[in-house]
């Protein structure tokens, strides 16, 4: 074992994966010279060179779109985007081309690309920088979204979404970057679309994915003092969704909150409650809770950003309530 | 560049008499419900495709363009039966019915699509055009679209890429005088489209695109400079469509006389007229041709009228390579 950041776990996979295969390579702004805005592909360029390590002009639509237009023509890009906030002026071309060439075409043409950055706040960046863009992407028939909680997740699943035929978005997190971890010392991969148990219990179901997990850890902790068991599942995939792990888990605990760093209308945690509330609804012995984000822009002030964003003892006033204490 | 002959009219002549027949055909069976969705018809350009195809080399030079798309997989090469099946919808159709009018794929003659978004598929072309410089391959990239497209930011993201790293494409607008119903004059400021390669230093120039001799001359010295690794070449075809933007477009915004002085200036005229004026055929001669390219038509016609639907679980097998794919049901 050996102890890696999260930004190192990904350069690790990155690299691997281009050691392995030549038509694989790194597009983005500030991956080459730079080293990554946050040095994500530290080393890559000197390794690769320019050819597969490739710095970009700030053309957010038009490098996906050449990316996406590559993987029809026998490459397997990999995009990174500075943050998913930026995806926007180039979602078309996720949403239009990646996520549709393949039944479009009849099977004729697919799209193995993975779209990668970090999503959601990272401190007070004001409105534009601070959005979860998971359900948007997860909506769409076509894409798949990974969004891992630690470094060891991250590695093996963005292995396993470059070694995908089809198009992966891939969603980390600015505040994760740093975050240390022992790993294995030779390559792993994490099949996408399972669920991870990060926390066995008895008494209530946490939901959650991405950095804002720990913040139900934390609640794990307190409530643990309390004599309060939690299950923790970390979705890791979002599309598709390992639904089957959570319905196991709400059949033992028979309460579930979910916890999601994103607005609350039409979230990953609506899609979750709408989904055990038809298929384990007898099993449960007190209505599903979400806990979002406030349903506002993210704001700038230290006061109204903790207000908006989810924190532990949000997650311990859910977990009371639907274990009615 | 092959030599422009005697075949290369009567080429000319048959394949774009072709294409415009089959085009009428999709109206007429448009009208009768056979053919749903919106139906985009290439009447009037087939000198573009006509003289790009005479100086493209098949084995591994590229084509996408825009929505107006029915006849260029055909040109190519594709089968035209299945081109005709898949706008009926059957499972025979280049997509199996899974794209439609505005979604023609034929991967095995390179031609990737038949896009429906304006302006979309400009920086896939450029990105096909990567893929083969990354891979070692002189292959070229036609990248067509319309003159609705080139107002598009995604254009000048792809031409200031593929001008930065010299990409094989050439860009190609088909200018045809109207965003569905905008004139180009009241789009921008300016109405010589070519003229916005030179913001990027991109060779760049008009070409009367009636005439697929000139349209050839052009995409030749284009497809010569991509090839030597000198990069794209954005070229306006100025031509004109005679039918509507789609089916249902009434066309106020242009009289009947201007469509009636394009037609003057017709491609497949201009072409039959060189042939006979060089007695390159009689007559009698071009009237089998036009027999046979009416009796081929009615061939597609029969095909996609007696193909059969696709089965209802095709709806689940293609949209992912992952066979197991759980779908929310």
């Amino acid at each position: 074992m050996k102890t890696v950041q999260f930004r190192e776990a990904i350069c690790e996979a990155m690299s691997e994966e281009m050691r392995r295969d030549e038509s694989i390579y790194l597009m983005g702004e500030e991956v080459a010279e730079y080293n990554g805005a946050y040095k994500a592909s530290k080393g890559m360029l000197d390794e690769f060179g320019e050819k597969r390590v490739i710095d970009t002009p700030i053309a957010e639509l038009g490098f996906a779109g050449i990316a996406i237009g590559s993987a029809m023509n026998g490459n397997r890009p990999i995009v990174e985007y500075m943050t998913f906030n930026f995806s926007l002026v180039g979602i078309d071309q996720i949403i239009n081309n990646a996520a549709k060439i393949r039944q479009m075409s009849g099977g004729q043409f697919n799209c193995p690309i993975v779209f990668r950055g970090p999503t959601a706040s990272a401190g007070q960046l004001g409105a534009t920088h601070s959005q979860a863009f998971e359900n948007w992407f997860a909506n769409t028939p076509g894409l798949k979204v990974i969004v891992p909680s630690n470094p060891y997740d991250a590695k093996g699943l963005l292995k396993a979404a470059i070694r995908d035929d089809d198009p992966v978005i891939f969603m980390e997190s600015e505040q994760m970057y740093g975050d240390k971890m022992e790993i294995p010392e030779g390559e792993y991969i994490i099949p996408i679309g399972v669920a991870d148990i990060k926390r066995e219990g008895t008494d209530v179901t946490i939901v959650s994915f991405g950095k804002i997990i720990k913040e139900a850890y934390k609640a794990a902790d307190e409530l643990a003092k309390e004599n309060i068991s939690v299950e923790i599942i970390d979705l890791r995939t979002v599309r598709p969704m390992d639904h089957a792990a959570i319905l196991t888990s709400v059949k033992k605990t028979n309460r579930l909150v979910v916890l999601e760093e994103a607005w609350p209308f039409a979230s990953v945690a609506s899609e979750i409650t709408y989904r055990i509330q038809d298929e384990a609804f007898d099993y449960l012995d007190a209505p599903i809770k979400r806990i979002t984000t406030a349903d506002t822009p993210a704001p700038y002030s230290p006061v109204l950003l903790e207000k908006w964003i989810p924190n532990s003892n949000d997650v311990v006033k859910a977990v009371k309530e639907v274990l009615y204490l | 560049m092959k030599k422009i002959t005697k075949q290369t009219y009567l080429d000319w002549y048959k394949d774009m008499l072709f294409w415009r027949k089959f085009e009428d055909k999709l109206a007429s069976v448009y009208i009768q419900q056979k053919v749903r969705g919106f139906l985009h018809l290439y009447n009037g350009q087939e000198a573009i495709l006509a003289g790009a195809l005479h100086a493209m080399d098949l084995s591994k030079d590229k084509m996408i363009t825009a929505y107006r798309n029915h006849v260029q997989p055909i040109g190519m090469g594709e089968d035209p039966k299945r081109v005709m099946a898949e706008l009926y919808g059957k499972a025979t159709g280049t997509s199996k019915g899974m794209g439609g009018s505005m979604h023609i794929f034929s991967k095995e003659f390179g031609f990737y699509g038949g896009h429906g978004i304006v302006g979309g598929q400009i920086p896939l072309g450029a990105g096909i055009a990567f893929g083969d410089k990354y891979k070692g391959s002189d292959g070229v990239t036609l990248t067509c679209f319309g003159d609705g497209a080139a107002r598009q930011g995604s254009l000048h993201e792809a031409f200031n890429m593929a001008m930065l790293w010299k990409l094989p494409v050439i860009f190609i607008v088909e200018n045809n005088g109207y965003a569905m119903g905008t004139s180009v004059d009241r789009t921008a400021n300016h109405t010589d489209i070519w003229k916005l390669g030179l913001g990027y230093e991109m060779p760049c120039g008009p070409v009367d695109a009636m005439n697929p001799i000139k349209v050839a001359e052009a995409v030749d010295e284009a497809i010569q400079r991509a090839r030597r690794g000198d990069g794209p070449t954005f070229l306006e075809m100025k031509t004109y469509r005679y039918r509507g933007h789609s089916m249902s477009d009434a066309q106020h915004y242009r009289t009947k006389d201007e469509v009636e002085e394009y037609k003057k200036i017709d491609p497949i005229t201009q072409v039959k007229d060189i042939i006979l004026e060089k007695g390159y055929a009689t007559e009698e001669e071009i009237s089998v041709i036009d027999k046979e390219v009416k009796s081929r038509v009615k061939e597609c016609e029969k095909f996609a009228e007696e193909s059969p639907y696709p089965e209802t679980q095709q709806l689940y097998d293609m949209v992912y390579e992952q066979e197991d794919y759980p779908f929310i049901s």
